[in-house]
């Protein structure tokens, strides 16, 4: 029989309770990531073991939701991987265009920067108006702040820089008014935005749409679960439509390499097939 | 003791510390390595392949999900965090920066001791950060080999030294003296003869 290591044992049993009474599920998640995260809790809170965690998550929702919290990293940036964008402009646009309407789904879009971004490119490439972005995470917090449209503005002259690599046609600036510590996205760029609560792991096929973007989300998943996400996105894409994956991420360990054409092999962009 | 794969962090400074590290390593080295290097974030992957042509290694960066094994020196990419699992595959995360960091030396090396335990072998090389001085400590708690730099020949020595200062390590060498190390471990019989 083969021994496991007791906080491997600690960490399933805890997955486990929070999957049995919240309906989160991360037992199919990278083990190394949720290890790390639940000591760190571990660590804050005080406690010893990870099975101390373990009654506190089920009678405690308030604890369940900082784990909630600390299993789902929000980082993102605007314009994160300029190169990306550009790439973006340069060849999936073209397809766009060939659409009277457009569906986007951005798939864990986290604070939303990802979706500005997105918004910023289509006003420039004049398609904004005849889309819809659904920008769907299972982080309800995010979500709210990402409405919002409100960002800090440390972070903007990095944004600024990444929008103009990216092959932006305005100034950076345009698209936000500042307010002491904060930047305030345009009204026009929300307009056609609808944020969403949606769990990859739980939930089933969204919307159908012409373009999916879904990065930095997938490294959390392992292999199987990466599999069965794969599927929901190639059931929620039309034939002809286009996958974005982070620029770290893959279809290699999937079953739906034969689905798509690469666009851009570099920037991870993928056409399904007809 | 087998050992089953080694760890290495490394910050400023680094690129010459690896050159010479990468070029001294023969063909036939047979334990992974597995390095994080603090970078630029906007860095392109062009000094990996530079290192490449300087090694008799296989220098590549690591993919994730990818298996671990030997024959590679796996590099981290820029501005990732990389982890290692207990299938011994990478996993890729963009979790925060740590110390300041990312790719973080401590988060690579305390995954590596949680897959690897007694069989990993943690480097420190030169660095002005404290970055892998906990992962350090980490590697030697699941009775890992602790091997850092001599800090008055790197670089940069607040790095080895913060490593030092954090446990008592297992070797304290010169750069060219850990290579003959490594050697020696991988191959113990050369050792006698
Ligand atoms: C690191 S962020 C990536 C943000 C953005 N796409 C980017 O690349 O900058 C990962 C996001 O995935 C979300 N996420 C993780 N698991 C999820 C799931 N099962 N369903 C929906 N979203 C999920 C997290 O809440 C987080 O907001």
């Amino acid at each position: 029989m083969i021994h496991k290591d007791t906080s491997d044992i600690e960490i399933s049993l805890l997955l486990e309770a929070i999957f049995q009474k919240y309906g989160y599920d991360f037992r199919q998640y990278s083990q190394a990531h949720i290890r790390r995260r639940l000591m760190n809790r571990m660590k804050m809170t005080g406690f010893e073991y990870i099975s101390q965690m373990q009654s506190e998550v089920l009678n405690d929702e308030l604890f369940a939701s900082k784990l909630l919290q600390d299993l789902s990293i929000t980082v993102t940036e605007m314009f994160r991987d300029p190169a990306f964008y550009k790439s973006l402009r340069e060849k999936v646009i073209p397809i766009l265009k060939t659409y009277p309407f457009i569906k986007i789904w951005h798939a864990g879009c986290a604070t939303g920067e990802e979706a500005y971004s997105m918004a910023i490119l289509l006003q420039e490439e004049g398609l904004y108006d005849r889309t819809t972005i659904y920008a769907t995470d299972f982080n309800q917090l995010a979500l709210n702040q990402a409405k919002e449209g409100i960002f800090s503005n440390k972070m903007i002259k990095e944004y600024s820089v990444n929008y103009q690599l990216s092959g932006g046609k305005d100034s950076f600036s345009s698209y936000y008014t500042s307010n002491y510590d904060n930047v305030i996205m345009n009204q026009s760029l929300k307009k056609n935005i609808v944020w969403a609560n949606h769990n990859l792991v739980t939930d089933s096929v969204f919307a159908e749409v012409n373009l999916i973007l879904c990065r930095n989300v997938l490294i959390y998943f392992d292999k199987d679960l990466q599999n069965k996400v794969q599927e929901l996105f190639n059931n929620s894409l039309i034939n002809g439509g286009v996958l974005c994956l982070g620029s770290k991420e893959s279809l290699c360990y999937t079953d739906f390499q034969e689905e798509y054409i690469e666009l851009d092999k570099y920037q991870r962009i993928y056409k399904k097939r007809y | 003791m087998k050992h089953e794969a080694i760890v290495i962090g490394v910050s400023s400074g680094g690129m010459s510390a690896m050159k010479v590290l990468f070029s001294l390593l023969p063909k036939d080295f047979n334990i992974p390595i597995i390095i994080v290097q603090h970078l630029n974030a906007r860095s392109d992957g062009q000094w990996i392949q530079l290192l490449n042509n300087e090694s008799n290694l296989h220098v590549k960066e690591a993919d994730e999900k990818e298996a671990i094994v030997a024959g590679n020196i796996y590099i981290a990419p820029p501005n990732y965090h990389l982890m290692i699992e207990k299938d011994k595959t990478f996993s890729l995360t963009i979790d925060e920066r740590f110390n300041y960091a990312r790719p973080s030396i401590d988060v690579l090396f305390e995954s590596a001791a949680e897959a690897y335990k007694n069989t990993l072998i943690g480097i420190v090389l030169t660095g002005a950060n404290h970055d892998g001085a906990n992962g350090i400590k980490r590697i030697k708690e699941y009775g890992g080999l602790a091997i850092v730099q001599d800090p008055k020949t790197a670089e940069c020595a607040y790095m080895p030294a913060s490593a030092i200062a954090a446990i008592t390590p297992d070797y304290i060498l010169p750069l060219k003296n850990i290579v003959a190390l490594l050697l020696k471990i991988d191959n113990p019989k050369s050792e006698s003869e």
